[in-house]
């Protein structure tokens, strides 16, 4: 609009020829330079505003991959690991035998488990790194805090899985300490007396040699996506929990907010007569579209949880509530699709003879679906980066495992970040944060990409 | 999975009264002289519905009612004093009984009682099972005979299916309704019960908030006092008001009057990325980045400002609301009729004083609408306060110090542990109610002056 509109500010004022310049004419002249002075002002406020805007998206943006792009990559050592069949001392693995419950197969697969579980797997890994570091062999105590507490786990892990692994030499990928990681990548200042440090000098030393002989690189972090949370081995706690705890809130989301909110929205734009109960509906639709998250949490506290005794930190429950929260969101969208649709188009199908729902379900509603898309897509995206209502249903607990159904304990990428910003190790946590953050972002800007995609590409004016 | 595959089965039977309900129409059809009341489909549509709807009813009855019928025929069955264990008791010899009739087994040597109760719940789980499906069978093939039998051309098929259709779409856009129901009852119904413990007055009055040290029952003489946090969450609004109100509304003006159009077509959406992102991810940011920055600032010019306080938290959340201030004004700037421009800038006024006494004037009631729904935004933000405000629930007017908000304290009462009956947690209620009614309040003021503003330009 701002190309045709008149610009005083450039245009000369024009001398008033053939006539008596007034001394009102003076005056405006003489007040001119101050009020094109103004102009300029309040013209340079507004860009500056704009620009501050811009620049804000792009510190946020900045800092936080700056941040969080490194945590990719990990400080990994890769050595080869001896499965001594001095050390690892267990019987073949138990097998169903005649007149056995599955029960008791099962408790002697515990039993043997347990067993495995015993073995010193520390010492399997010392030894390895004792290899590379013959003049550690004194001091194995120390030694061991280069790789994180968890791989002896990942060890007995592999060994479950394959008992055949027994007196082999395997090569494996063990993940550094997390201290270890912020020694190496630079985020502890290194010239911090040792009583500052988080590692004793040895091991600082040891993880530098490691470093430059290559055992140790920094590699893409699997661990970061395929591992659950973890508290005890820090540099191996993972996002897969919190990945999965959010499908899962996901898909409730798209299978219950999408098809009531569409539904709802066709009923009250295409069917509903005008009267109270309709301006009622619609209301309290608008009131609860800007009703604060956190009050959806209280509803799923005291509703899901005290009423219905639903489990707690349940995606389930998360989803239901995400989904209450999404639905004014896709109703309001569909209707304003269903708005911009001409009526022509409805004239035309009833004068032809069809009949109202078969007016709206042939030929209103395939041309509004790109529109009810784009907003579906907008709402599911919006409810998977909400933090507040999930707090408040038990899904900040933590939780140490994948959920294999949605009414196993989860967490959610948003929660996960609110648990890891917390963690007391912060030279290690906020780079790990940042990681999640981004992943976050990465896919709430691949749905956003997706639904500006499908606006652009199925648009229609009419 | 059983279940899964019944549904599966279900639908697979749907699919096959639809076909017999379209066949059998045709069949109809081709006998008769009168032309049939609806297309086949729909006929084929009013089989499949008979058919598979009632069963679907009896089997979700069924699956809710049935497990706890079991459960108290096996309680009635137990010895006595098993019987008369605790809950959680009972719960572990259930679980014990069901892994035994599933065929798992249990490791040691099971009881003779439980072996019965055993017996008896695989008994009446395979029965319960059998005569579910045989009812559902029967409603379903009953269903699909007695429709396909009523097909005629005098069968109003569509008007039926589409009435089923409306129906769904009534009971879909009621759920709004129950939501808001559900939020006011079950807010009222916990603050009721936590009125019981504190009394309002001491709550809405009272200035200090302290939960811990009072115990249950006893009340707390003004331990729960609202003030604070109240004061908190107005202060720390106040300060994301003073960023995102007058940088937005600027960037409102700017973009409408004076952006030429590559510039509004990049720097829009740009700017309303801000809006998208997460607020966790705006707590993060102010926490790590921001804080520090402002605690820096306040060492280099001797003052004392925590890294989490009032302004941190506001500033951050001012940023957050920035777009939403501005797509609101944007809309409603761009609303003004162009005749009144026209009418300023003829008179020779420069475009800013026209905006500054033309525009703006005319806009000023859609503009503090705007500004109502970006401060009840402000009110019930949650995840910035919680990381960046410092949580000190003290009554001081210091924007430089730690603040503790109505939001945080509900997050702060209702982690954990979820005890529904110490005032601890069901303050959490109380708190939300108020939330809930303050935000409603701007809500519902701000619309109805955006509403009364848009007539005024139509």
């Amino acid at each position: 609009m701002s190309e045709q509109a008149v610009t005083p500010d450039t245009s000369p004022v024009a001398p008033l020829s053939g006539r008596q310049r007034t001394p009102q004419h003076a005056l405006v002249q003489k007040s001119l330079g101050r009020r094109h002075a103004a102009e300029k002002r309040f013209r340079a406020a507004g860009l500056s505003a704009v620009l501050f805007g811009l620049a804000m998206v792009a510190l946020l943006f900045i800092t936080i991959f700056a941040k969080g792009i490194p945590a990719f990559w990990q400080a990994t050592l890769e050595i080869p690991v001896h499965f001594d069949p001095e050390i690892v001392k267990v019987e073949p693995r138990p097998q169903l035998q005649a007149g056995e419950t599955p029960a008791q197969l099962r408790d002697r697969e515990l039993a043997w488990q347990t067993q495995v579980t015993m073995v010193n797997w520390n010492r399997v890994i010392e030894n390895a790194l004792i290899e590379h570091l013959p003049e550690a062999a004194s001091k194995r105590a120390l030694v061991r805090r280069l790789v994180t507490s968890g791989e002896r786990f990942g060890l007995r892990d592999m060994f479950v899985a394959n008992p055949e692994l027994l007196g082999q030499r395997v090569t494996v990928r063990l993940l550094a300490d997390a201290n270890v990681d912020v020694w190496l990548k630079g985020n502890i200042d290194r010239d911090l007396p040792d009583a500052q440090q988080q590692l004793p000098p040895e091991v600082r030393q040891w993880a530098d040699t490691l470093y430059e002989r290559g055992v140790i690189a920094m590699k893409f972090s699997t661990s970061l996506f395929m591992n659950p949370d973890s508290r005890s081995s820090l540099a191996s706690a993972g996002l897969a929990g919190a990945i999965m705890g959010t499908l899962y809130m996901m898909l409730i989301v798209i299978l219950i907010a999408v098809p009531v909110g569409v539904a709802s929205a066709i009923y009250l734009e295409e069917y509903a007569p005008r009267n109270r109960f309709t301006d009622l509906i619609e209301v309290n639709i608008n009131n609860l579209a800007a009703v604060p998250s956190i009050i959806f949490g209280l509803l799923g506290a005291a509703v899901f949880i005290n009423w219905f005794k639903m489990p707690l930190s349940a995606p389930i429950v998360g989803g239901l509530v995400l989904s209450l929260m999404t639905l004014p969101t896709v109703i309001i969208a569909t209707r304003s699709t269903l708005k911009a649709i001409p009526p022509s188009i409805r004239q035309a199908a009833l004068g032809i003879g069809a009949s109202k729902t078969q007016t709206i379900f042939h030929h209103v509603l395939p041309l509004a679906l790109p529109g009810i898309l784009t907003g579906a897509i907008i709402g599911v995206a919006q409810a998977i980066g909400e933090t507040a209502p999930l707090l408040l249903i038990g899904m900040s607990a933590f939780v140490a495992s994948v959920p294999a159904t949605p009414l196993d304990q989860a967490t959610a990428l948003p929660v996960q970040i609110y648990l890891w910003q917390g963690n007391e190790l912060r030279n290690f946590f906020e780079a790990r944060t940042s990681a999640a953050i981004v992943v976050l972002l990465a896919v709430m800007i691949s749905m956003n990409a997706l639904a500006i995609l499908l606006r652009k590409r199925f648009e229609q004016r009419w | 999975m059983n279940n899964w595959i019944m549904i599966g089965a279900l639908l697979v039977l749907m699919g096959f009264a639809y076909q017999f309900g379209v066949l059998r129409s045709r069949s109809v059809a081709a006998r008769v002289v009168v032309r049939m009341h609806s297309r086949p489909g729909y006929y084929g549509l009013l089989v499949a519905l008979w058919c598979g709807l009632p069963a679907l009813a009896v089997f979700l009855l069924w699956s809710m009612v049935e497990p706890s019928m079991i459960r108290s025929v096996v309680i009635e069955q137990l010895p006595p004093e098993v019987a008369a264990l605790d809950g959680n008791q009972i719960n572990v010899i259930l679980r014990r009984v069901e892994s035994i009739a599933s065929g798992f087994g249990v490791s040691d040597q099971p009881a003779a009682y439980e072996l019965a109760a055993a017996a008896r719940v695989s008994e009446l789980q395979s029965t319960g099972r059998l005569s579910m499906v045989a009812l559902m069978a029967a409603l379903a093939v009953g269903g699909l005979v007695f429709t396909l039998r009523k097909i005629s051309p005098a069968l109003r098929a569509r008007n039926k299916v589409e009435s089923v259709v409306q129906t769904l779409l009534i009971v879909c856009s009621t759920i709004a309704i129950l939501t808001t129901i559900g939020i006011v009852l079950s807010m009222l119904g916990e603050a009721m019960r936590f009125f019981q413990f504190v009394s309002p007055v001491d709550f809405f009055f009272g200035t200090v908030w302290n939960p811990r040290f009072s115990t249950v029952g006893a009340g707390g003489q003004g331990q729960f006092g609202l003030l604070p946090l109240l004061w908190g969450t107005i202060m720390v609004s106040i300060v994301a008001l003073l960023i995102a109100v007058p940088i937005g509304l600027m960037t409102a003006i700017y973009m409408a009057e004076y952006a030429p159009g590559w510039l509004r077509s990049i720097a829009k959406p740009v700017i309303e990325v801000l809006a998208g992102i997460p607020t966790i991810v705006y707590g993060f940011f102010a926490l790590v980045t921001v804080g520090p920055f402002f605690h820096g600032l306040g060492l280099a010019v001797g003052l004392d400002i925590r890294a989490t306080s009032a302004l941190t938290a506001g500033v951050v959340m001012g940023i957050m609301i920035i777009p939403f201030v501005s797509s609101l004004s944007d809309d409603i700037i761009t609303q003004v009729p162009r005749a009144m421009r026209d009418g300023s800038l003829g008179l020779g006024a420069t475009k800013a004083e026209t905006i500054r006494n033309v525009v703006l004037p005319a806009a000023l009631p859609g503009i503090v609408g705007a500004f109502l729904l970006a401060a009840s935004r402000a009110i019930g933000e949650t995840m910035i306060v919680v990381l960046a405000a410092g949580n000190s629930p003290v009554l001081h007017a210091n924007p430089f110090e730690a603040v503790s908000t109505v939001t945080v304290t509900i997050v702060n009462q209702l982690t954990g542990d979820l005890d529904f009956a110490s005032p601890q947690s069901l303050v959490a209620f109380a708190l939300g109610l108020t939330l809930f009614v303050i935000t409603l309040a701007l809500n519902v003021v701000a619309l109805y002056i955006v509403r009364k503003y848009r007539e005024q330009y139509e």
